[in-house]
């Protein structure tokens, strides 16, 4: 493709990533089918934040939109990563559990009814210690009661990324979209070489930290099922892809001995780069022994 | 942290719109503007950065010199500058009139 061809299709499209959370759930939805719940005019703050010197906000980062999606009924719940690191606290962990029970109840009762969670997350709002922890116990196991029902997509599209707790959330997902801009890991990078050092992983390094946590490499060792641009339209039609998609007869996070079986697999005498452990893992039947 | 309120009771036209505009990210803030029943205008600001209130005075009086909605104001504030609160009341009040 020559050069012209590229720079209208770059300048016309509508990026996704540029959308706040809200406008980004609601750009998923068929155009007038969708109402958002528990919104910020119910002013359901954080209560503890004001207590720590801290503005909340009226929805608490949480934004709970439903609607339909290519016709079938959905649930997008979105975390407002400009808004305390898109943290997960009582007040957002309570939207995000209570719109997955209510899919839930939908779904068992003969109307499927799919969740999208759009998380742009740190994980645990720190500020609201154990009760964050609980919440996201709380979300893991709501996501587990759905997934046999309905399809539980996570869509992480940056640029903050999906980290701690709520990476958990991402990891017992029915499918997982990402974009090249997005990451995902259990420990963020600083936390790693806070912990580790700056031998185990340099954070300030970017081009390392997107080789080992960004959606290109999630989706090439199939820790992710779909990369894709950071385009309105094209998100759109892939989460609607999956909202209809039939339900997975398995799990990644069922598979527990090829995982195990991966990693003991690993010679960790030598140093593995990206490239290598992603056509290690892509290969299903051998465990990457091959 | 500061909890500062506002009254304008000159602000009396009737408003049937509500709306919300913004993010409590770090130099941002968002504004919820809803009709009230009340005669004249009344805000209400949380905001994480103490010691603003005159500034915060400033860019109302001004605001209120051209805007006459009986509204109520809620502002969640993480440190925007009084260009940022103007733009966000202005946004708000474009939401409300269309």
């Amino acid at each position: 493709m020559n050069q012209t061809n590229i720079i209208p299709e770059f300048v016309s499209r509508q990026s996704f990533i540029e959308l706040d959370a809200r406008r980004r759930a609601q750009s998923l939805f068929d155009e007038g089918t969708w109402k958002e719940l528990v919104g910020p005019f119910d002013r359901m703050e954080s209560p503890w934040l004001p207590l720590q010197g801290i503005a909340p906000q009226f929805d608490d980062g949480c934004i709970v939109i439903k609607g339909k999606i290519g016709g079938m009924p959905a649930v997008a719940i979105a975390l407002e990563g400009a808004f305390q690191g898109g943290s997960i606290g009582e007040v957002s962990g309570a939207k995000m559990t209570a719109a997955l029970d209510l899919a839930t109840k939908d779904s068992e009762a003969g109307k499927r009814t799919a969740a999208i969670l759009l998380l742009e997350t740190g994980g645990v709002r720190l500020q609201e210690a154990n009760l964050g922890l609980a919440a996201v116990a709380e979300v893991i196991s709501s996501v587990l009661a759905l997934r046999p029902h309905a399809p539980v997509i996570t869509l992480i599209a940056g640029t903050v990324g999906c980290f701690g707790g709520m990476s958990l959330a991402a990891g017992v997902s029915s499918y997982v979209v990402m974009t090249r801009e997005a990451r995902l890991g259990l420990n963020g990078p600083e936390v790693i070489e806070q912990e580790s050092g700056i031998d185990e992983f340099d954070s300030s390094d970017r081009a390392l930290i997107w080789a080992i946590h960004g959606g290109e490499q999630r989706v090439g060792m199939e820790l992710a099922d779909a990369l894709v641009e950071d385009d309105a339209e094209k998100i759109r039609a892939t989460i609607r892809g999956y909202v209809q998609a039939d339900l997975r007869p398995e799990y990644r996070s069922q598979q527990v001995e090829l995982y195990r079986d991966r990693i003991a697999a690993l010679d960790a005498s030598e140093q593995i780069d990206p490239m290598s452990l992603r056509q290690r893992w892509n290969n299903k039947t051998t465990g990457g022994l091959r | 942290m500061e909890q500062i309120e506002f009254d304008y009771p000159a602000a009396k036209r009737r408003i049937m719109k509500k709306a919300h505009v913004g993010v409590v990210g770090s130099g941002d803030m968002e504004v919820l503007m809803e009709p009230t029943q009340n005669e004249g205008a009344h805000v209400s600001i949380t905001t994480s950065v103490d010691g603003f209130q005159s500034s915060w005075k400033a860019v109302f009086d001004r605001f209120f010199s051209r805007f006459d909605g009986a509204v109520h104001i809620r502002i969640n504030d993480a440190g925007a500058t009084p260009g940022s609160v103007m733009l966000r009341l202005e946004q708000a009040v474009e939401v409300i009139n269309q």
